[in-house]
């Protein structure tokens, strides 16, 4: 079971990742383009002398294909574990319920919540010198908001016996609210966009960005859910007959 | 699905009549896929940027524009 549900999940990542690839290919890379000439202008890149090691054609398009095919492969599978885990387990719901849930919660816990407070950022922003610090202070923001997720699921389910369902969701979220605000409020604040970099084009890379993912876990969780939903259905119908 | 049903239900299945899958049966596939999904990310987001287990820039370059987008940090 655990076998073809795997399969299913890696697969429905990989398909995610190619219609969230197309989508970005769309709407993002103009972005991405437009950001890249700017930075082409200023004198303080083009001083450094920036050699083309892959071209932007292939950056954009392989490039572009093959990162977002390895991460939905990659987080497909990870979906598809925490599915076997929950079913009928801890998530009293149909799989097709169930993966549209955990697709969601995937989205909001590690792109949205994450975003708030380090947003993505668009080709010419960003210090070369800060790198090291931007990526451990993104990697704990992502580390912290996946574990106050886990301690708001379990507080949910500990507080199974005294509260009713809405109360128990209202203080699962709060305190999912709570550990997260407390942890952005704490890590270093991480802003190096210029003045010169234009607004507009800040918030659509951002909008287009987010965009891009939201796209991936819609496609990736819907597809998952309905074939999951199809090969528990045939067991049940296999284990009914004998 | 007829329409009777709750959007959020299904006729077909007993819900929390023991059909769940035994954690012996997840726990290596989750330990495996835990591991290569880790490696996998990581040469996606972070290679050639703030780590390196390789010279030179050509990962970082491929992978340049889903590394932005997927709001990884990147130069």
């Amino acid at each position: 079971m655990m076998r073809m549900l795997l399969w299913r999940g890696m697969l429905a990542g990989l398909v995610g990742a190619f219609v969230a690839a197309t989508f970005a290919l769309l709407f993002a890379e103009p972005n991405i383009e437009a950001a890249i000439a700017l930075e082409a202008h200023s004198a303080m890149h083009a001083a450094a002398g920036h050699e083309e090691i892959v071209s932007r054609g292939v950056q954009k398009t392989w490039g572009l294909y093959t990162a977002l095919g390895l991460y939905g492969t990659a987080l497909g599978g990870m979906l598809a574990i925490l599915f076997a885990a929950m079913y009928g387990r801890v998530a009293r719901c149909g799989p097709r319920s169930l993966a549209l849930l955990l697709a969601l919660a995937a989205f909001v816990i590690v792109v949205l919540v994450p975003g708030l407070k380090y947003p993505p950022t668009p080709p010419a922003v960003g210090l070369h010198d800060t790198l090291r610090l931007r990526t451990a202070a993104y990697f704990a923001m992502l580390a912290l908001s996946i574990a106050s997720a886990t301690a708001a699921l379990w507080s949910y389910h500990r507080l199974g016996a005294r509260y009713s369902g809405p109360d128990r969701l209202m203080m699962a979220a709060g305190l999912y609210v709570a550990l997260v605000a407390l942890g952005q409020l704490l890590l270093p604040v991480i802003d190096e966009v210029t003045a010169e970099f234009p607004a507009s084009l800040l918030w659509q890379f951002r909008l287009t960005s987010i965009g891009t993912q939201a796209v991936f876990w819609l496609v990736s969780g819907d597809l998952f859910g309905r074939t999951v939903e199809r090969l528990i259905r045939d067991q049940a119908v296999q284990r009914a007959r004998g | 699905m007829n329409g009777n049903t709750a959007a959020f239900g299904h006729d077909f299945l007993p819900i929390g009549a023991g059909r769940h899958i035994p954690l012996a049966e997840i726990v290596p596939w989750a330990i495996f896929g835990t591991v290569v999904a880790l490696i996998l990310l990581y040469f996606v987001s972070t290679e050639q940027g703030a780590l390196a287990f390789f010279h030179g820039t050509y990962v970082h370059e491929y992978v340049h524009d889903g590394r932005h987008l997927l709001g990884f940090p990147c130069h």
